[in-house]
């Protein structure tokens, strides 16, 4: 389904080495590089070889930067097998006395800290960020396709996705030149002329004003007026691609093989200062995908109340729901968090959030992931 | 070889696609919009009007129509047929001459053609105004252009040729050498005004200057025979049809008769007459003679009324005997002939039918009644007469609707002459329309007009009134208009063109007529809902009157717009027609936005901008109302006048300046004169102002839609359904309501059984609610059956007209929002298929409308679809159940917003727009039912050699020869072979868009105001002034390509 633009290095070995460790246990293990099989497998092989067939572990491991990752869906199982270089060390905790905290995405100068933490779980000390499960992940503003797309060319997706700031851009038309086989020609395009200060758009700090927009969400503009964009950008907001020419090409991509494997999280309040030099956020985008994630309508059966019905829907069918909407739409929240490995942000981010706002939370991600709610 | 089959299946589909779908511009319906010129041939019986435009259409017996289209974009002055030979000559705006001829296309039908352009060119070096053309005359052999100019001098011009005589035209010098001295020493001549053949020896012509010098000249000595010595400021001159006396008409009102002998080749007037004297009268610039057997002429002329009381009148007098009437138009009169049915040889012209065209529309007087009534015209219908709000299409009605609809149409136009149209050449070829259509338009006087949309000809049928429900203030003022028989001048209003609304609040926003219960439903501007059923009996009854509080109560809303209109307490007469019965009064009285009707429950619904209710009509109670508003939404409470106002305004300060600009284009510069000065460098002001603008970026905000967006409770459809809402076992009514901001609601409605309808209530309950996620405004709403097929219209099952729907469960409801289509299951609501348009192509839904399609080829099959209309102005056609875009055509200009606002469509695949706010344009995407003109007129052969006896013996004979004639524009055959009909043709909309100066205007004012509203989307300076460029080139290809 995902394709990582970034190639393993191709070592000849054909097999990984593991070292998981439990409690104070540690097994080692190997695994085939080429078919490490499902994570199911892999999950059902460390129970094994643990023999703690009936206890729920959580699954981690230290990536080349020594931060540690969750290992919970074939994606980053695959993902950890592949950078394991050369050994996969794997962290099990027990799932009721998991520290969640504990899986970080800093640098290797917290790397010390952050393995301690889990060794000794008895000396917690909480990172300022913490993850939360991936079915809580969701995707966030990023650059993609940087292997497809010239390196002049920028492909930027805004996940407005749970969060409460506008787009925050306007566009306008103009002129750009082209080199065309009668010469350089004055073509009609259109262009970002303003970013709404704390907007998606600059909080991102991945388009600029005067950059020229070519595409939006695969379809490109030219030919088409400024109305017409501006529509087909509106359509598209819940998950808008656009792919741009920046103004300044100064701080274009270049693929580098060196770049991290994990990627960095684009927390958005901080990143931008650092992105325009090197962005390191980049993802495929695949025309297909731009419907899986597609938002779903919301919809209210019968109505006793119906002027309330809207507005506070009870926490508790709120709950019920957000499961069914799991097993109904099974295929979306997988196929989000596939796209969008490597650059996943949490929505709960805040652990200490008051029960009001995360119940304003949780009636946001209801709206938009598309609910159906029985009353 | 899966691939190849599916190759196989996809050429199969697209075969089976052109024989569905055709994309054609037929015909226009209504009044071309300013026009310019008329024209008449006596012998062809064909009427010309040419239009600002640059186009022109000729008229005959009622579905002879056919167009001619300049590739100039100028107005076209002046039209002249050519004696006998089925040619025109057209005078344009910029000085050119054009020769048009009627052809006959490749499948036999009369086409008009340009065959040549000539333009008058002077000495090198004298200024433009010695060639600039003031009159046109062709001699009548029909081989020599008179063409009188400016600076007085009169060209002779070969035809078809185009070639300057230099060795005849006729110079001041030549003219002035007779004339006396004192006279001549006195003035210059002027330019020539007029030349007029003597109808009894074409080689005589006499040439007026506007001087007042008046001159017979005689073609063959090539020098003046008589001077008539006047010395007012002439306007017109016309002949007797004896040739014994000339006639003049001046500008101070007066006009003179002249005779003609051969005796006194200086003689002074007989009579000089100022008909509304003695104070001082306006200009007469047209003046007929007509002679009857009785001995007393006719005299017909336009304008000379007195100049301080009457001085803004638009009239024409007809002046027989003692009696005297000046017709009182209510728009500037372009121009007037006179059908007579003279016999050639007879002195007499015999006057039948006098025709006035005026600015907005065309009046027919019948001369030979006493009364001089008016008679109805087949064609050319002002539309306008009171500006059209909307429009509702209503195909197929049954006879017996359609017959009592006539009758109270017939009712209504007693006061009609019962003479048959005056005009009568051509015959339509055009076969018998399959079935009869209803058009029927809003307009913002409060009436309701009923048109014959069948054919070719779009005919008044019924027209009714809402007005009378209401206390108005123009009920008082009847009294002051009505004018005692000796009053002086004899004014007689004529004409339907009333412009001015006495208020504005009762103006028709929605329509909604079952054809099959005659109940009719209207709502207005101030919330006002009518429910109207058919009676054949004039009637008094009074109007029950509900009120209905939309806001059902929430108290912080403050409605700051109009107050609702007041219903008569008394009981009301009603003619015979379409009679209300139920008055819902929406409060606050906001414009009904949306509105719908089922007969057979005997339910209206109706929406604005604050919500929507529901309302038993049978027991006249309300039902149910739903509250739409959102507690952020404060523009909703403005009302909508404010914002239109300064949309209006905007367009009304665009046109004033237009206007300016134009009226500086057109006057032709006189060195030295300041006016003209100034006038100059505002023009030039204006046009810096503009290239500002232009410079000044128009930015448009990308954010996505929220709740509190404005206007998101404005309520965009309606639909009543039998379906199954609440489970899947169990089908009952309900009524389905969208809003702008995408929300569906969704209600049962549980309607007491047949015997117990009268006492027990009607009750709705909600069941569902759906939020579109992209909330778009939610633009139709429709149900599918079992089979996949849009259910039937109320009582259109019962009365065996379609087959009932499949009630078997697996409805599936199909929401149209303006950027997506989407099907969901039901009961339970769960998308089934999308097809998502804004996304991909940046284009907007504005109009939806289901429709089915038969295929031209084979009988009985169809396939039934969505007609689309974006705001892109592109047509596109999409199939059911499965949403896949089947077609696309370019149809309206996407500029044109009031064209795309429009667009009604009917059942079989055809629609209609307006191109001005005179006209329907016809179009049609279905291949099997096209509505287009097909006429033919017949023009005798031998073009070209005859003399003066052969033109007395033809004279009026219209005979049916194999002679090269013509039709309209298009020919289906062609296009067929072209597949994709995206063939261009020719239509008039094309010449009114294609005035680049006065689009960019337009688009330049109401971008400055968009940018702010976001409202009125407009496309950019640049890419218009290239789409408008984009035109000529089409047309010309389209002149070209027939």
């Amino acid at each position: 389904m995902i394709k990582t633009h970034q190639r393993t290095p191709s070592r000849s070995l054909e097999s990984v080495e593991v070292k998981s460790k439990f409690g104070a246990e540690f097994r080692r293990f190997s695994l085939d590089r080429s078919k490490p099989g499902k994570f199911e497998e892999f999950y059902g092989l460390l129970q094994h070889v643990h023999r703690i067939p009936n206890i729920d572990v959580l699954v981690g491991y230290a990536d080349i930067h020594g931060d540690l990752l969750p290992i919970n869906n074939d994606d980053n199982y695959l993902k950890a097998v592949k950078t394991a270089n050369p050994l996969l060390r794997v962290f099990l905790q027990r799932k009721e006395d998991a520290d969640y905290s504990a899986f970080g995405t800093d640098t290797l100068t917290r790397k010390k800290n952050v393995l301690s933490n889990v060794l000794r779980p008895d000396n917690r000390k909480k990172p300022p960020i913490a993850i939360s499960l991936p079915r809580d992940f969701r995707p966030v503003s990023s650059i993609i396709d940087v292997d497809v797309l010239p390196e002049t060319h920028r492909r930027v997706r805004l996940y407005k996705h749970g969060s409460d700031k506008p787009l925050g851009f306007y566009i306008r038309d103009g002129s750009s030149v082209r080199v065309t086989p009668h010469g350089l020609e004055k073509v009609p395009g259109i262009f970002i002329s303003r970013l709404v200060q704390g907007g998606l758009a600059e909080s991102t700090g991945l388009l600029a004003v005067n950059d020229e927009v070519l595409e939006v969400n695969g379809i490109e503009v030219s030919g088409k007026s400024l109305d017409q964009v501006t529509d087909m950008m509106i359509a598209n907001s819940h998950n808008l691609i656009i792919t741009v020419k920046p103004a300044n090409q100064r701080n274009n991509v270049r693929i580098s093989r060196t770049s991290g494997s994990s990627g960095q999280s684009t927390d958005s309040s901080t990143s931008h200062a650092t992105f325009m030099a090197s962005p390191h956020v980049m993802q495929n985008f695949h025309s297909e995908e731009v419907d899986s994630d597609e938002e779903t309508d919301m919809v209210i059966e019968g109505s006793d109340e119906p002027q309330h019905i809207p507005v506070a829907p009870s926490a508790s069918a709120s709950i019920v729901s957000l499961t069914k909407s799991d097993n109904d739409h099974g295929l979306t929240p997988n196929g989000s968090v596939a796209s969008s490995e490597g650059s996943m942000h949490t929505l709960a981010a805040d652990t200490k959030m008051d029960p009001v706002e995360k119940e304003d939370v949780i009636r946001r991600s209801m709206e938009e992931d598309g609910t159906v709610i029985t009353l | 070889m899966k691939r190849f089959r599916r190759h196989g299946h996809e050429l199969h589909r697209e075969r089976i696609k052109q024989d569905l779908f055709q994309f054609n511009k037929t015909v226009e319906h209504g009044f071309p919009h300013q026009p310019s010129a008329l024209a008449f041939s006596s012998s062809l019986q064909l009427m010309a009007i040419g239009s600002r435009s640059g186009a022109f259409k000729i008229y005959g017996a009622p579905e002879v129509e056919i167009m001619g289209l300049h590739e100039e974009n100028a107005a076209v002055t002046q039209i002249h047929f050519l004696p006998e030979q089925g040619q025109l000559v057209t005078l344009l705006d910029d000085n050119s001459l054009h020769l048009w001829k009627l052809k006959k296309s490749p499948d036999g039908l009369s086409i008009l053609k340009e065959e040549s352009r000539f333009d008058l060119r002077g000495q090198p070096g004298a200024p433009p105004s010695v060639t600039t053309i003031t009159v046109v005359l062709p001699q009548s052999p029909g081989d020599v252009l008179f063409l009188g100019t400016e600076g007085g001098c009169v060209f002779v011009v070969e035809q078809p040729s185009f070639r300057e005589q230099e060795e005849k035209a006729i110079s001041q010098e030549a003219v002035l050498q007779k004339v006396p001295d004192d006279y001549r020493n006195r003035r210059s001549l002027g330019s020539v005004e007029a030349l007029q053949e003597n109808p009894r020896n074409p080689h005589q012509i006499v040439i007026g200057y506007s001087r007042g010098l008046i001159v017979l000249w005689d073609l063959q000595a090539n020098q003046a025979t008589h001077h008539f010595l006047g010395d007012l400021q002439l306007e017109s001159v016309t002949w007797q049809r004896d040739g014994r006396q000339i006639i003049s008409s001046h500008s101070g009102g007066s006009y003179c008769q002249w005779p003609v002998s051969n005796d006194d080749r200086l003689p002074q007037p007989l009579e000089n007459k100022v008909p509304y004297g003695p104070f001082p009268c306006k200009a007469i610039p047209k003046i007929l003679w007509l002679t009857t057997k009785q001995r007393t002429p006719f005299v017909i002329f336009k304008g000379g009324m007195p100049r301080a009381s009457y001085g803004d009148r638009h009239c024409i007098s007809v002046l027989h005997g003692s009696k005297q009437t000046a017709f009182d138009f209510t728009s500037r009169v372009i121009d007037f002939f006179v059908v007579d049915e003279a016999e050639s040889e007879s002195d007499c012209n015999e006057p039948r039918a006098l025709l006035v065209l005026a600015e907005e529309e065309l009046v027919a007087i019948d001369l030979k009644t006493p009364s001089w009534p008016v008679i109805q015209s087949p064609y050319l219908i002002p539309l306008h007469c009171s500006a059209i709000t909307c429009s509702h299409h209503v195909s197929n009605i049954p006879i017996k609707l359609w017959e009592r609809i006539i009758a109270a149409g017939n009712k209504q136009t007693t006061h009609y002459s019962i003479k048959p149209w005056p005009i009568d050449g051509g015959y339509s070829t055009a076969p018998e329309p399959p079935q009869r259509d209803l058009l029927l338009t809003g307009h913002e006087d409060g009436t309701v007009r009923f048109w014959d949309a069948s054919g070719v000809c779009l005919k008044p049928l019924y027209k009714l009134s809402t007005v009378s429900v209401f206390v108005t203030d123009a009920d008082h003022n009847d009294n002051l208009n009505q004018s005692g028989e000796d009053e002086w001048p004899p004014l007689r209003k004529v004409g339907s063109f009333d412009p001015y609304s006495d208020d504005p609040r009762l103006g028709i926003q929605k329509i909604h007529l079952c054809k099959y219960s005659s109940h009719l439903t209207v709502a207005g501007t101030a919330g006002q809902v009518l429910v109207l059923e058919l009676n054949d009996e004039a009637a008094d009854q009074e109007v029950a009157c509900t009120l209905v509080d939309i806001l059902q109560d929430q108290d912080t809303f403050k409605w700051k717009g109009h107050e609702r209109l007041n219903p008569r307490e008394e009981p009301v007469h009603f003619p015979a027609g379409f009679q209300p019965f139920v008055l819902v009064q929406c409060q606050p009285p906001a414009v009904v936005t949306s509105l719908a009707l089922h007969s057979e429950w005997k339910l209206v619904t109706f929406g604005t901008s604050h919500g929507f209710g529901l309302y038993d009509y049978q027991q006249k109670r309300t039902v149910v109302v739903r509250c739409t508003l959102h507690p952020s939404d404060q523009l909703a409470l403005e009302g909508p006048l404010s914002r239109v106002k300064s949309i209006k305004k905007s367009l009304r300060h665009s046109f004033r300046r237009i206007r300016g600009s134009r009226v500086s284009g057109r006057k032709r510069a006189v060195p030295g004169n300041n006016a003209a000065k100034v006038q100059e460098a505002n023009a030039r002001m204006d046009r810096e102002a503009l290239n500002e603008m232009e410079l000044a970026p128009v930015q448009r905000r990308i954010e996505a839609r929220s709740a509190d967006d404005s206007f998101t409770g404005f309520v965009r459809s309606l639909y009543f359904a039998d379906s199954f809402i609440k489970d899947g076992s169990y089908h009952g009514p309900s009524l389905w309501a969208g809003t702008n901001g995408g929300t569906i609601f969704a209600y049962t409605i549980h309607i007491p059984p047949v015997e117990r309808r009268m006492e027990d209530p009607v009750t709705a309950d909600q069941a569902k609610e759906i939020q579109l996620m992209h909330r778009a405004p939610v633009v139709g709403i429709f149900i599918l059956d079992g089979r996949g097929i849009l259910l039937p219209e109320p009582l259109e099952a019962a009365h065996d007209l379609s087959k009932s729907p499949d009630m078997h469960g697996n409805h599936m409801l199909l929401v149209i929002s303006e950027e997506q289509f989407k099907i969901f299951t039901l009961p339970k609501v769960s998308t089934k298929t999308k097809l998502k348009i804004t996304a991909l192509e940046g284009s907007r839904v504005r109009k939806v409308s289901a429709a089915s399609f038969s295929s031209s080829r084979v009988e009985d099959y169809s396939e039934n679809g969505l007609l689309v209309l974006t705001n892109l102005g592109d047509i596109q056609v999409i199939s059911l159940p499965v949403l896949r875009t089947q077609v696309r055509y370019e149809c309206i200009r996407k500029e044109d917003v009031s064209g795309i606002a429009s667009c009604v469509f009917t059942k079989s695949g055809q629609g209609f727009y307006l191109i001005s706010p005179s006209e329907f344009e016809r179009f049609s995407v279905s291949s099997k039912w096209v509505v287009e003109p097909r006429c033919i007129i017949d023009i005798e052969e031998g073009v070209g050699t005859r003399t003066l006896q052969q033109r007395v013996v033809q004279d009026g004979a219209v005979t049916k020869a194999n002679t090269r004639d013509a039709v309209h524009s298009h020919v289906p055959g062609l296009s067929r072979s072209e597949g994709d009909g995206r063939k261009a043709v020719e239509v008039m909309e094309h010449a009114l868009l294609n005035d680049e100066r006065v689009l960019l205007e337009i688009q330049s004012t109401l971008e400055s105001e968009s940018a702010v509203t976001d409202r009125l989307s407009l496309g950019h300076l640049d890419r218009n002034s290239k789409n408008v460029a984009g035109v000529q080139p089409q047309m010309q290809r389209m002149i070209n390509g027939d």
